[in-house]
């Protein structure tokens, strides 16, 4: 199967190019199991390479491939080459996969909307893109994969265009994404040309890799400025905002796009450039900072929202400010690992929250739901396993990445307690949150209108079954990364160390570079430390689980007293600490009066004048010119005759004098 | 018999016809009448090339004078069908009645 790396994302391809020709007549059914097999095909493929992989030795799991030669000039060429090496088969596996089931579920979700056939146009389109981001060979082949699932993204958010809300969503997510991406843009431009300023023309992973050295100090700014580029698509401080509004797109995209898979692109991206991260360590500090912070913040704004969607936005906001934190402290495939479980349950948690919406005609709101936990069976469950897999209950697989996370955090070179604590306060908050959500839907007394709560009904068993899947996959998921210290492998994070690790590295850079890995590297596990602090998450997950339960179910005035004692407090944090506000007032407002301003000054004073003042001395001076025009033939020939006169006048007179 | 008259009556005579032609082309009303000024004009034109030619025992002078005549009968051809049209149009042919190119 190694030559034949494109057919990854060759499938969904012609699955978009096939439902976009087949026209408007063509029947739902056939659109259906072209959008859905296309994805499957290449989850085929993909599985086909993986087991391929593992009869490989580990040094030897590198495959590459070029198919095309897309830019040459000189000494530099960019291919359109893939590349499959441990972490992207993961990302190939966790895309095609759970894009698969989200497909599938798509075609019962989506059964009854005029827009269907559009709909798996760009739910392809995106599995096409997201699959040549995660096997790009090149930064520039990554980055067209990477602006393309940001079109996608828009398309899809705007998909409901009628509506005025979603049509501005998409655009905010477009205009915010735009600044990460030029950020991104940036840092490759400085990559590409700090490394030919060194006579290495290239923009090829395996290349830089080898090159990396040749970087210096410069690889502190590139690394942040591609980090930049990963705020903007994963969501992170300061660019998270345009996450939230992305709910207003159908639900099987938030869960394919906004939680599994498109979002998570900016870790994988630095997990993909670990070579280049490692060499800047003020950076990876950075990213740590900025990733258990806006786990924390999105985690507190989880707290007070009614909207069942954008709860579940802002928790996966913070869990990808988790992954930015273990990639952050140097344990990318932790980060890795706890993209791949966070794939499963929240992508099943998005589901479980579109069968609710199928259940209860479209509500969002949480204050209006309750007591689905006898009609909607086989949600109720999926739902609460995936519940239990975020909060991080042992036995589930959130429990296993992120507590390795957690573990990192504290104990590897770059950790800090600081980091410990805050990520683990916030994996108590994030359990309280998700239990908030859980009670509130499907416990309780149902809050609903008569005639809603008279139609509630389970979902199809196309929507049913994916969940069902993916519920398996977030217990299971997690057993293939159990920490030594509690008797499992860490089978992941074996499979990704030769993804992360120095060996292709020349012999300077391998100086430097295991150097570098020496300070950076991933905490080796000491059993009594680690084991400790799986108890004390555990413990605050319990806690944040019986405090919701306390708060929401057993005794709901509690928390309604407590939203009265602090009103201040409440209002801050339901209206997400007004940070739309203040991006509204400074930014949009103040492009607006720069616009403004540029209009009068530039554009009317300056522009139109001077365009206005030409015209104007042109009109005055033919004006007076056109009298000479008269008309008159014998005028003309008298002043023709004339100047011959003056002419020859001249000619005779001039030799006499 | 008759001596040859010398070149200086052929451009008095060709002087004096210019001079007439140029002014009645300028002075009249009438197009055909600036018409027929403008062949004097042509024509004494030709009566210097032919007296130098005369003068100077040469050939060249002629064939100017053959084209000119050829340009003028053109012109004439040309111009007069203009005014035929431009007649019917205004019902006169007086120069300072067809100004529409006024400014």
């Amino acid at each position: 199967m190694r030559d034949f790396l494109w057919l990854i994302p060759l499938f969904p391809a012609l699955g978009f190019l096939l439902n976009s020709a087949v026209g408007k007549r063509a029947k739902k059914g056939f659109i259906s199991w072209v959008a859905c097999l296309s994805v499957f095909f290449s989850f085929v493929v993909s599985l086909i390479l993986f087991f391929e992989f593992l009869d490989l030795p580990p040094t030897a799991r590198l495959f590459e491939q070029n198919i095309y030669s897309w830019i040459s000039s000189g000494e530099f060429s960019v291919p359109i080459g893939f590349r499959i090496d441990p972490l992207s088969i993961i990302m190939c596996l966790v895309v095609t996969g759970v894009g698969f089931l989200i497909h599938v579920y798509s075609v019962g979700y989506m059964h009854d909307d005029p827009g269907y056939r559009r709909y798996f146009i760009y739910l392809n389109l995106f599995v096409f893109m997201m699959l040549l981001l995660v096997t790009a060979n090149n930064i520039l082949l990554m980055f067209v994969g990477w602006e393309g699932v940001g079109l996608c993204s828009y398309l899809l958010i705007g998909f409901w265009y009628e509506k005025d809300s979603a049509a501005n969503a998409g655009m905010k997510a477009f205009i915010v994404n735009r600044v990460g991406d030029f950020g991104f843009l940036l840092g490759i431009f400085l990559l590409f040309v700090t490394l030919g300023s060194r006579g290495v023309w290239t923009l090829h992973f395996a290349t830089i890799q080898q090159n990396a050295h040749l970087l210096g100090p410069v690889a502190g700014v590139i690394t942040l400025l591609f980090f930049v580029g990963a705020m903007g698509k994963s969501a992170q401080i300061p660019l998270y905002v345009w996450l939230p509004d992305a709910m207003e797109g159908p639900t099987p995209v938030s869960s394919l796009i906004h939680a599994a898979t498109m979002v998570t692109a900016g870790v994988y991206m630095i997990a993909r450039l670990n070579f280049l991260y490692i060499l800047a360590p003020e950076t990876m500090f950075f990213v740590a900072l900025i990733g258990v912070l806006t786990a924390f913040f999105a985690a507190s704004i989880g707290f007070a929202q009614y909207d069942i969607k954008k709860v579940l936005a802002y928790s996966t906001i913070s869990q990808l400010g988790f992954m930015f934190l273990a990639v952050g402290v140097g344990a990318f495939s932790a980060g890795i690992f706890h993209l791949m479980t966070h794939a499963f349950f929240k992508g099943l948690l998005f589901l479980g929250a579109g069968s609710v919406m199928h259940a209860m005609q479209g509500e969002l709101d949480l204050r209006k739901m309750g007591g689905l936990k006898e009609k909607t069976p086989i949600t109720y469950y999926t739902f609460f396993i995936a519940c239990l897999a975020i909060s991080g209950i042992p036995g589930f697989s959130g429990f296993f990445s992120k507590d390795e996370i957690l573990w990192q955090a504290m104990s590897s070179p770059k950790g800090h307690i600081l980091l410990w604590l805050l990520a683990t306060i916030t994996a108590c908050m994030t359990a309280y949150y998700m239990f908030r959500l859980f009670f509130s839907v499907f416990h309780g007394p149902c809050r609903a209108p008569a005639e809603v709560i008279h139609h509630i009904h389970e979902s199809p068993k196309i929507m049913t079954i994916p969940l069902m899947i993916l519920a398996f996959l977030s217990v299971a998921g997690g057993y293939v990364g159990v920490p030594a210290v509690l008797g499992g492998g860490n089978l992941v994070g074996e499979f990704l160390a030769p993804v992360f690790s120095l060996s292709p590295h020349k012999e300077v850079t391998w100086r430097l570079v295991s150097e570098a890995w020496a300070a950076t590297g991933e905490a080796s596990h000491e059993a009594g430390l680690e084991i400790t602090l799986m108890v004390v998450s555990v413990i605050m997950a319990l806690t944040g689980i019986f405090l919701s339960y306390l708060f929401h179910l057993k005794n709901p005035a509690l928390a309604e007293r407590f939203v009265e004692r602090n009103p201040r407090l409440y209002r801050l944090v339901h209206n997400k600490y007004y940070v739309d506000e203040i991006y509204h007032f400074v930014f949009v407002r103040g492009l607006f009066r720069l616009g403004d301003a540029a209009m009068g000054i530039v554009d009317n004073t300056l522009i139109e004048g001077t365009v206005n003042g030409t015209a104007k001395l042109l009109e005055g001076i033919g004006g007076r010119l056109r009298k000479i025009q008269t008309g008159y033939v014998q005028e003309y020939a008298f002043i023709l005759v004339l100047g011959a006169i003056v002419i020859v006048g001249y000619l005779i007179l001039y030799p006499l004098f | 018999m008759i001596t040859e008259l010398p070149m200086g009556f052929s451009l008095l005579l060709s002087g004096i016809l210019f001079t007439i032609g140029a002014i009645g082309a300028l002075m009249r009303r009438n197009v055909l009448v600036v018409f027929m000024c403008i062949e004097l004009m042509l024509n004494a034109v030709n009566l210097i090339f032919i007296a130098s030619d005369r003068l100077l025992s040469s050939l060249s002078g002629n064939i100017f004078v053959f084209f000119i005549m050829t340009v003028a009968a053109v012109e004439a051809a040309v111009g007069l069908a203009i005014f035929v049209l431009v007649f019917r149009l205004k019902g006169t042919v007086n120069a300072d009645e067809v100004n529409l190119l006024k400014g």
